[in-house]
């Protein structure tokens, strides 16, 4: 049968570099490489590339590339060729067609027009080499009274909080979705950053628990992996609301991708897809909510923070709001750039806000409401670069989520594939022999490589503007300028436009 | 001493070190002409395949080692630490080979024995641990 | 067109110059103009002001608001919604004197008044809440009306101007008081507003400010939430809500209030006692947007004292000197040295660690 589909890339090899050695065919789970004695050359059918670059990368004389192919349908404005073929895809299946990472559509990013503000003559830059710089950051509700005794104690009550020693967090990645050499490198990573890592909906394996004191434990709508134990092991609870991937609906771990160790880290049969519904069903309403955040508060003692992650949608300043008086510690936004380990590719590409509106949106709304004590915002999806995150934090941030930015730290070469769970940089695959392609001695090294490089550059950024701690950097949106916006693009960031 | 040791936990079995070492024992400039069509060219290390588990061999350099016990033509010798074979001395009676427990010491058309030698005539880290993707070779002091 | 102050946030570089007699000798004005008027070169002559402290015995149990009117509607206007929510002891115009330098004065008016009982019940206000509130009623919603000065037994003389014009102006020389601030101002751009010079005032607090503080829209945006506006989006006017903020309404002491706004370092907090260290850890969370950093010199003036203090990295020039019962501070050597040649103690304080004089029990309000 015609499949109507042609491969969207091609391998170009270069014979005269080519040493045969055969890596690229053993590497490649998607055998498009392979080796042929009658040739004694190597050979690629491109059908099932999805650009992975692993080939690429390990090729020791550099004889690979893969490019995009020039293989064009009839030109037509209103049906580019991406579309034709995916009209193809499903005629042949029936399916819903499947994505994974973030919406890699050409929407704007207004990270990219907004500027950053630094100090000339009228008052000092402040150089981090040589001065204290500061990006300790606590999340959580803050304290709302501060009494002493008369021998100058404290009498105040403060609430659970998190401390972070940089402004960065690894968010919910679940173990099924990503490897357990994933997970034990962002593990390991935020215990050396003295900062925290998020389970996702996927259980805390049982090795894992070590790192407690630096996990935040996930309950969502499918309640996997969640027990007592766990709740307890963390640092902080979030409940999963949404994902910017896919605001409005749930998840789903196929069944090949529960093995022994998946299904028992998330309390279900092995080899059975592990359905997240898509609302939580026993919250159809705030005050649901209010509930649920209630009960783990009481599971564990009112000891640890419990965070509600929602995906920016187009009312997100509104939900903040109402789940600021609900009882949560902390709001986690997800933009609609966010990664998912798979999601249906209209829902992916067509659901949700950017992350840049929604969050001065909804720290607009608290401040307005006077209730931004009340909560700490974590927002991510997504956030490429420590200048993105002086932007955010600038925008009124407490702190920034690293999904997809700590996935490309561990090798990912966002080919945006992980639904077909043949992950060739061992991310996110549960194929053992994928698996072991990422060692977490190297995993944990380079993200901890990677936040102190940030850390380092928002410090830079922080003291060009004069500023020495990054309290003083949170919502000072007078540090930002808006370029090539509308007035009213500018009036929901909240900044002035460049030259104003 | 520094020596090379392979975990094989982390070991794709992606065979790169081999070429590396053939590289490195080349003496070629550049990779491509040390495989030049037609040329013969061996690695001292070689990748021992499993189903799931796979492990990259090579010369244990032993502290009482049996090859250079069984030497008949005294090309074998320790130095540093290091096992090191004397081509000029090699007469090719494969002794070595038969008594090495590790089948660490490997042949090819050329009549001398060919071992790792640490990469002592290289600078530096062994080129096999270099050119592991995944750090499953390492160099490294042990007790 | 410029825009006004407050249309747009003015960046400058100042003066500033303050004493306090502790045993509360009431000491003549024209001291502090001459103190800064050694610093003619750190104004450019766009704004000069004073604070004065113990200058109203005759009334003190009564507030004292100055107003700018633009006009005399906007007068009108104004007494009227001071004698609807007030009781009018006195009132008059600022006594001024001609001066060359000092033109496009507007009206400036002085009254003493309370609160009406009945009308500060109605309100379920506290007193002072009740001040503040009438003020920021009176400079947002009356057009041309500002009320610049509004605590009891002091008062702010400011103006366009350099600073030892603008004393001449107002006939400083004419009052005494026990404490004096002073501000001679150097900002990068401005129309000249006569409201916008410093020093910044509310109830009894004043600020006079030499500094271009970078945390400030995350400061304001702080204070914002808590009922205060920012209209003249100056660093002066935040630091004063900032203060009024933590010393009158969550009561912390000037120490603490220090410790928020020129936080020790974290690192310093680890290495503090178990108490302290709750308590630093406490203040620097809950009040993380109220940390001012950039450059900064402050003279807080309040009821019965001073407080002088420098950010934390101190990047603002500030000297410190005590002569018998008086206790200068001034951005540079000369001012104190030129109203007190011969002093006991000369010192430079550290960054954020503040001066805070107070006066001796029994000393005269």
């Amino acid at each position: 049968m015609i499949d109507f589909l042609y491969p969207d890339y091609e391998i170009i090899r270069n014979e005269k570099r080519c040493i045969t050695c055969k890596v690229c065919a053993r590497q490649c789970a998607n055998e498009v490489h392979a080796y042929d004695e009658e040739l004694d050359c190597m050979v690629a059918d491109e059908k099932n590339c999805v650009n992975c670059q692993r080939c690429v990368s390990l090729c020791p004389t550099r004889a690979l590339k893969i490019v995009k192919t020039n293989n064009v349908f009839k030109e037509n404005a209103n049906w580019p060729q991406v579309l034709i073929t995916e009209a193809y895809r499903q005629a042949a299946t029936g399916g819903v067609l499947l994505s994974s990472m973030g919406n890699p559509q050409p929407y704007p990013v207004y990270w990219d027009k907004i500027l950053i503000n630094a100090s000339q003559v009228t008052n000092p830059s402040i150089d981090p080499l040589r001065e204290p710089m500061e990006t300790q950051t606590f999340l959580g509700k803050k304290p709302q009274t501060v009494k002493f005794d008369k021998e100058g104690n404290l009498l105040s009550e403060s609430y659970p909080h998190l401390k972070l020693e940089v402004p960065f967090m690894f968010s919910a990645m679940s173990y099924g979705s990503i490897s357990k050499n994933a997970h034990e490198s962002l593990a390991r990573a935020a215990t050396e950053l003295g900062t925290f890592y998020n389970t996702g909906e996927g259980g805390l394996h049982e090795d894992f628990y070590k790192y407690g004191e630096h996990t935040i434990v996930q309950v969502a709508s499918g309640r996997f992996g969640v027990h007592k134990k766990y709740l307890e092991a963390g640092a902080a609870i979030e409940i999963k609301m949404g994902q910017g991937a896919k605001p409005g609906i749930g998840g789903h771990l196929p069944g090949i991708k529960v093995g022994e160790d998946v299904s028992k880290t998330r309390m279900i049969p092995q080899g059975t897809d592990a359905i997240s519904p898509a609302p939580h069903h026993d919250i159809y309403s705030i005050e649901d909510l209010r509930q649920l955040i209630f009960s783990l508060k009481e599971a564990t003692h009112y000891e640890k923070p419990v965070i509600v992650k929602i995906a920016a949608v187009h009312n997100v300043a509104a939900i903040a709001s109402g789940i600021a008086r609900s009882g949560a510690d902390i709001i986690s936004i997800d933009g609609y750039r966010g990664g998912t380990g798979a999601a249906p590719t209209r829902i992916r590409d067509n659901v949700g806000i950017p992350i840049e509106l929604a969050l001065a949106a909804v720290d607009a709304r608290l401040r307005d409401e006077g209730i931004r004590n009340e909560v700490s915002i974590v927002v991510g999806g997504s956030i490429r670069s420590a200048s993105d995150a002086v932007k955010a934090i600038a925008l009124g941030a407490d702190a920034i989520y690293l999904g997809t930015a700590a996935l490309l730290a561990l090798g990912c070469h966002l080919c945006r594939s992980c639904h077909g769970a043949k992950c060739n940089w061992g991310i996110a695959t549960q194929r053992p022999d994928l698996v072991k392609r990422l060692n977490p001695e190297i995993g944990y090294e380079r993200l901890v490589n990677l936040i102190h490089a940030w850390d380092h550059e928002v410090k830079e950024m922080m003291g060009g503007m004069g500023i020495n701690s990054i309290e003083a950097l949170r919502g000072n949106r007078l540090m930002l300028r808006g370029i090539g916006l509308s007035e009213k693009e500018l009036e929901i960031l909240g900044i002035a436009h460049a030259g104003e | 001493m520094k020596k090379v040791y392979v975990n094989e936990d982390w070991c794709l079995g992606c065979h790169l070190c081999e070429y590396y070492c053939s590289f490195a024992n080349s003496g070629e400039s550049n990779m491509i002409k040390a495989f030049n069509k037609g040329k013969k060219t061996t690695p001292r290390i070689v990748v021992e395949e499993g189903s799931a588990i796979n492990f990259a061999v090579q010369c244990r350099h032993c502290d009482d080692p049996l090859c250079v016990k069984g030497c008949i033509s005294g090309a074998l010798s320790i130095q540093n630490g290091i096992i090191l074979v004397d081509d000029t001395k090699c007469v090719g009676c494969y002794t070595c080979v038969l008594s090495c427990p590790y089948g660490c010491i490997v042949t090819d058309h050329e009549k001398v024995i060919k071992k790792c030698d640490l990469c002592a005539s290289n600078s530096g880290t062994p080129a096999c641990v270099q050119g592991c993707p995944n750090a499953a070779i390492v160099f490294e002091e042990r007790s | 067109m410029l825009k006004r102050e407050g249309e747009i946030r003015i960046p400058s570089g100042c003066a500033i110059s303050g004493f306090i007699n502790r045993s509360g000798k009431r000491v003549n004005g024209g001291e502090i103009v001459k103190s800064i008027s050694y610093m003619h070169d750190r104004s450019n002559g766009l704004g000069g002001g004073f604070a004065g402290y113990g200058i109203y015995p005759e009334y003190k149990d009564l507030y004292a608001f100055h107003v700018f009117y633009e006009n005399s509607q906007s007068r009108e206007e104004t007494e009227r919604f001071l004698e609807k929510h007030f009781d009018i002891v006195n009132l008059s115009r600022i006594p001024t004197r001609k001066h060359k330098n000092i033109t496009h004065e507007p009206l400036i008016w002085r009254y003493f008044l309370n609160p009406l009982p009945t009308k500060l019940a109605a309100s379920q206000l506290d007193e002072k809440e009740y001040i503040v509130q009438s003020v920021i009623n009176i400079n947002i919603k009356i057009d041309g009306a500002y009320v610049f000065s509004s605590g009891k037994n002091m008062g702010v003389f400011k103006a366009v101007g350099f600073p030892e014009d603008v004393g001449e102006f107002y006939r400083l020389d004419e009052y005494a008081g026990y404490a004096w601030t002073a501000h001679g101002r150097y900002p990068t751009n401005t129309p000249g507003w006569w409201g916008g010079a410093h020093p910044f005032a509310l109830l009894d607090y004043t600020i006079v400010h030499n500094g271009e503080i970078s945390s400030y829209d995350a400061n304001r945006r702080f204070v914002e939430m808590f009922g205060y506006k920012c209209t003249l989006l100056t660093d002066t006017e935040v630091i004063t809500y900032i203060i009024d903020l933590l010393n009158r309404k969550h009561e912390l002491s000037l120490e603490d209030v220090c410790k928020v706004i020129a936080a020790p370092f974290w690192s310093k907090i680890d290495t503090l006692p178990e108490k302290e260290k709750a308590k630093y850890i406490h203040l620097r969370n809950m009040f993380a947007s109220l940390l001012i950093t950039g450059p900064f010199s402050i003279i807080l003036g309040f009821e019965g004292g001073l407080m002088a203090l420098n950010d934390r990295l101190k990047l603002r020039s500030m000297v410190a000197a005590e002569k018998g019962d008086t206790v200068y501070i001034a951005s540079e050597e000369c001012a104190i040295r030129a109203i007190c040649p011969e002093v006991d103690r000369i010192w430079y304080p550290k960054g954020g660690e503040p001066i805070i004089v107070t006066l001796n029990k029994g000393g005269d309000k």
